[in-house]
């Protein structure tokens, strides 16, 4: 029988002719990713190694986004710790206040993640590189530490859920909403310990910073990895961000899927999710009146250059309401350059946006954008969850960046045409 | 092995921010973690858990951000075993990582109730309902990983395994 994209990649990292759904496997890693939060407790699991020292210096990624530049003492400490740990072992991809972004925006853009790569990451949204035909997936700290360790890590090789993409979507209509738009369908458990097959005629009409954000929700449906494959858009993004060679594998054309469903993009529409899970969605056309307080564009999920210029174009000229707070987050320093120079970010600034520094501090509710009681939020991150994002009374509505911009002008959630 | 003690009952979707909110991420000490364990979904839970007690939830307990300071505030707060109908696939290996015991039981989770007590028995995976009079068959995990949870622990079962291999090598 035939293997899935995954399932063949899977089996080579593991140095088998073939794999099957439901086997227990031990694979070689291409990249073993850490931030702030998740890396202080690596470190200190990989103090109860026999072993010293760590499989590959160049190998280890290590991420200071979530709570730097550092929001108090104890987030200092961790980062020092980090600082050190990295120091101490000469890990060439330690990226510190300066040179950071946010994790899964700035590892494709320093070509450390390829086609074929088998990747993990103590951070859920690890997921994110299955856009350029890696493997990967997120883990906890301890599996983190296994991996910097020894270079490996086991899998229960999953099943897969093929989704067919086809047609073109409309102007307003980006990866956001389609992603949404699965994840109200299937469910947030609905891929559960699963992969997600994207493919299809339809790709082509997707960016890579939309299959970039696809990719990064796939855990928000339970997915154990979301993958596209290798077309012409992701091999000119892989050449021209990375010097390492990569490898295009294919799903055989009898892979077995649990199911399969076809996804027109023509047909969808601005999609937003309402509290408390990003299951929730409707429609814009759904979503009836509702006031908001703030606005945040950025994120591992939405902090790319497209997403900022999708933004500006609608902010351009206009004003964010009065007592409306916009938020606006370039995922990386390269990012925020190029959306300097493109002049984006006067945009934003002429607008009554504020722009902020790359950081995840608002999306997990850190810092730099914490809601009070009572208090809504249209927001381009990827979780709304009860407190995700500050006050357990608080509530975040997950949207595009085209929504996001058209509410912080109309002061509710807008449809962009408004 | 057996752990027994009162049950705190939860619904589906409990994700690891409402386990511990991201404003306690700023400390990985698992006794500090344990003081705001499960603050956003229940404020008491800190107050009335005792040792041994159990979580019993329904479904993809444990979604969203891969935080393992989720399991091991849960674990240092004294929680000896969590029940749900399902697990979400980070929070599962998290816990068996960190020597956490988790079992995943659809009858159980539907037949036990805020408030009851309850006795798992690890080595037959029967959880039995004290105060109803029942009992359910849990799922036994693969043999691999029952490995790692009697080494108590990934990093324990590689340094075993390690220690085995250099062993035959020699």
């Amino acid at each position: 029988m035939g293997m899935t994209m995954t399932q063949k990649i899977l089996a080579a990292a593991a140095g088998l002719p073939e794999v099957k759904a439901g086997q227990l496997i031990e694979a070689d890693l291409d990249l073993v990713l850490g931030n702030d939060i998740t890396t202080p407790v690596a470190i200190h699991e990989m103090d109860k190694f026999a072993t010293d020292g760590v499989f590959h210096k160049d190998k280890i990624a290590l991420v200071m986004d979530h709570f730097v530049p550092n929001k108090d003492i104890k987030s200092a400490q961790h980062c020092k710790c980090v600082r050190e740990f990295a120091c101490r072992h000469e890990i060439s991809n330690y990226f510190d206040v300066g040179e950071m972004g946010i994790e899964h925006a700035l590892l494709p853009e320093k070509g450390l993640t390829v086609a074929g790569d088998v990747i993990i990451g103590a951070d859920s949204h690890t997921c994110t590189y299955g856009a350029l035909g890696a493997f990967s997936t997120g883990v906890g700290s301890t599996d983190m530490a296994a991996g910097m360790a020894t270079g490996k890590a086991w899998f229960k090789v999953p099943s897969a859920i093929k989704f067919n993409i086809v047609g073109k979507p409309s102007k307003w209509v980006s990866g956001k909403d389609v992603i949404l738009h699965i994840i109200g369908m299937i469910g947030v458990d609905g891929a559960l310990y699963k992969s997600m097959e994207f493919t299809g005629d339809g790709i082509k009409n997707l960016s890579m910073d939309d299959r970039f954000t696809i990719a990064n929700m796939a855990i928000e449906a339970g997915g154990k990895n979301g993958i596209f494959p290798v077309d012409e858009i992701a091999a000119a993004y892989l050449k021209g961000h990375s010097k390492r060679e990569y490898k295009v594998y294919e799903a055989d054309e009898d892979a077995e899927y649990d199911e399969t469903y076809t996804i027109d993009l023509s047909e969808l529409k601005p999609t937003v999710a309402f509290p408390h899970l990003p299951e929730n969605t409707k429609t814009i056309d759904e979503v009836g009146d509702v006031a908001i307080d703030q606005v945040v564009i950025g994120s591992c999920t939405n902090g790319r250059l497209d997403d900022l210029r999708i933004a500006a174009k609608i902010l351009k000229g206009k004003k964010v309401a009065k007592g409306i707070r916009c938020i606006v987050i370039p995922a990386t320093q390269r990012i925020y350059l190029e959306a300097m120079e493109e002049g984006l970010l006067r945009t934003f600034v002429e607008a009554g946006a504020v722009v902020s520094a790359p950081t995840c501090g608002p999306c997990l509710g850190g810092y730099m954008g914490i809601l009070a009681e009572g208090e809504r939020c249209v927001s381009t991150t990827n979780r709304n969850f009860v407190g995700r994002m500050g006050h357990v009374e608080s509530e975040v509505y997950l949207a595009s960046p085209a929504v996001a911009a058209a509410s912080a002008i109309t002061g509710k959630i807008s449809a962009p045409e408004e | 092995m057996k752990a027994s003690g009162t049950v705190f009952k939860y619904g589906d979707n409990v994700d690891t921010d409402v386990i511990i909110p991201a404003r306690y991420l700023n400390s990985s000490d698992p006794k500090e973690l344990a003081q705001h364990c499960m603050e956003d979904i229940d404020k008491e839970f800190v107050h009335k858990v005792k040792a041994g007690d159990l979580i019993v939830a329904d479904k993809n307990f444990g979604c969203g951000s891969s935080r393992e300071h989720a399991p091991i505030a849960i674990k240092a707060a004294g929680v000896s075993c969590v029940i749900a109908e399902t697990f979400a696939r980070i929070f599962y290996r998290n816990a068996i990582n960190i020597g956490l015991p988790i079992i995943e039981c659809k009858e159980a989770s539907k037949g036990i109730a805020d408030g009851d007590e309850v006795e798992v028995d690890f080595d037959s995976g029967i959880i039995t309902n004290k105060t109803k009079g029942t009992t359910f068959q849990g799922q036994a995990f693969p043999e691999f990983m029952q490995k790692i949870i009697r080494a108590e622990g990934l990093v324990n079962y590689i340094n075993q395994k390690q220690k085995e291999e250099a062993g035959e090598s020699r």
